[in-house]
């Protein structure tokens, strides 16, 4: 259970250059999935839909739903795009960790949902948050993004501000505590559950097992929608007009 | 006490010794590679695919109800031209038939008058022969008589009838 992650610190001999390679090796594992899927679903693209293709519409289509709730669609085009690879990236992401359970050597965890350590969440959210405000720079020029810190009182620019800071955390945190808690939950099943005491409690464990990894799946879909959900929220208060 | 090591693991692995930024380049590198060739090799087909659909689908309704509305057009220009050619089929028809009986009433006309023209002619000619006929005859007749006479009186008059001719006729006289 004492899983440690594998570091590799002062890379390369920079000072600040740090890896945790099992995120980085599962951050690239999971977009590799990401992109094989994605491109596999949109070969040979039809008219009348093939099975694969018929899911990729529909994942479009949703995707498509989310972003034109929180914004016009003529500025929610653009977005389409990021909504779209964050959800499955997210997705896949998610269930990475528990469809394979923690593959480790010497105690030290390799495989898991890299959405399960906070670097990745927050490495996530933080670009969308910049992303959000260089959008908002982009649509509407510095003077209407700097006015937006001072609405609807000049009052409100601490309030604001700590509200950026705030999205920050709060979209990176909210999916790494949900990831994480329910890959924690399936090692405590798996391994000092089953382990206990064999072989009895082996077979037991298999029960929780199941139902836990069936409400990890489902946790990591709606996570993975509520993250682009919160993303375009964020997208279309710098980008609309009014708020 | 196996628990409270396990909770000191969590907390600590949840943590996070230091920022791995390496960690969070790869991470952000790495998105925003597949961000990019995703947008191109599946969101981009994929977008263009369903909006060809789109309007696909609605040109092939506008279409449809282009056609529907040129089949009834099409439909009510047949019917009237029916009507129209069941109409004057019946005009000419109609026509023939008086022609027919206009030509029929002239054809006996026609005839009747060359019959009764010819019936004159001959009732003409007829006449017109006998009275030749009758005029030859005439002629005839005479110089026959004449001629009979003549040889009746060569022949047959005697001395006495010759005389009691005479005196027939010398009686005659004296009255």
């Amino acid at each position: 259970m004492n899983h440690e992650s594998p570091m590799w610190n002062d890379a390369f001999g920079i000072e600040w250059l740090d890896f945790n390679l099992s995120t980085s090796l599962m951050t690239i594992i999971s977009s590799i999935i990401v992109f094989i899927i994605c491109v596999m679903g949109s070969r040979r693209l039809q008219q009348r839909p093939g099975k694969f293709q018929n899911v990729m519409e529909m994942i479009v289509d949703f995707v498509k739903g989310v972003v034109g709730g929180s914004m016009d669609w003529k500025t929610g085009k653009h977005f389409l795009p990021l909504g779209l690879t964050l959800f499955m990236y997210i997705l896949v992401s998610n269930m990475l960790g528990v469809v394979v359970m923690g593959v480790s050597s010497d105690h030290t965890l390799w495989w898991k949902s890299p959405t399960s350590d906070a670097v990745t969440t927050l490495t996530l959210s933080l670009m969308v948050v910049l992303l959000s405000h260089f959008a908002g720079i982009r649509m509407h020029g510095m003077k209407h993004y700097l006015k937006g810190y001072v609405k609807p009182i000049p009052f409100m620019l601490p309030l604001n501000l700590i509200e950026e800071v705030a999205n920050v955390l709060t979209l990176g945190l909210r999916l790494f505590g949900n990831i994480f808690a329910g890959e924690i939950l399936l090692s405590l099943i798996g391994e000092s559950l089953a382990f206990s005491a064999p072989p009895y409690t082996t077979i037991l464990a298999v029960i929780p097992m199941v139902a836990w990894q069936a409400f990890s799946l489902f946790i990591g879909a709606i996570q993975a929608y509520i993250f682009i959900v919160l993303t375009m929220v964020y997208m279309s208060h710098k980008v609309s007009k009014d708020h | 006490m196996k628990g409270v090591e396990l909770l000191q693991t969590l907390i600590i692995g949840a943590a996070i010794g230091g920022t791995p930024v390496g960690s969070m380049l790869v991470q952000i590198i790495s998105f925003i590679i597949l961000l990019a060739l995703l947008g191109k090799f599946a969101w981009k087909p994929l977008m263009k695919v369903m909006q060809d659909r789109q309007e696909f689908i609605s040109s092939e309704i506008d279409a449809a109800e282009q056609s529907r509305k040129d089949a009834e057009a099409a439909a009510k220009t047949a019917a009237e031209e029916l009507k129209k050619t069941r109409a004057e089929a019946h005009a000419i028809i109609e026509e023939a038939r008086k022609a027919g009986q206009q030509q029929e009433e002239q054809i006996i006309a026609i005839a009747r008058r060359e019959a009764e023209r010819l019936k004159d002619a001959a009732v003409e000619d007829i006449a017109n022969e006998k009275e030749k006929a009758m005029q030859a005859l005439q002629a005839q007749v005479a110089s026959l008589s004449v001629q009979i006479a003549s040889k009746i009186i060569e022949k047959e008059i005697t001395s006495d009838d010759q005389d009691k001719l005479i005196s027939d006729y010398v009686k005659e006289l004296e009255r």
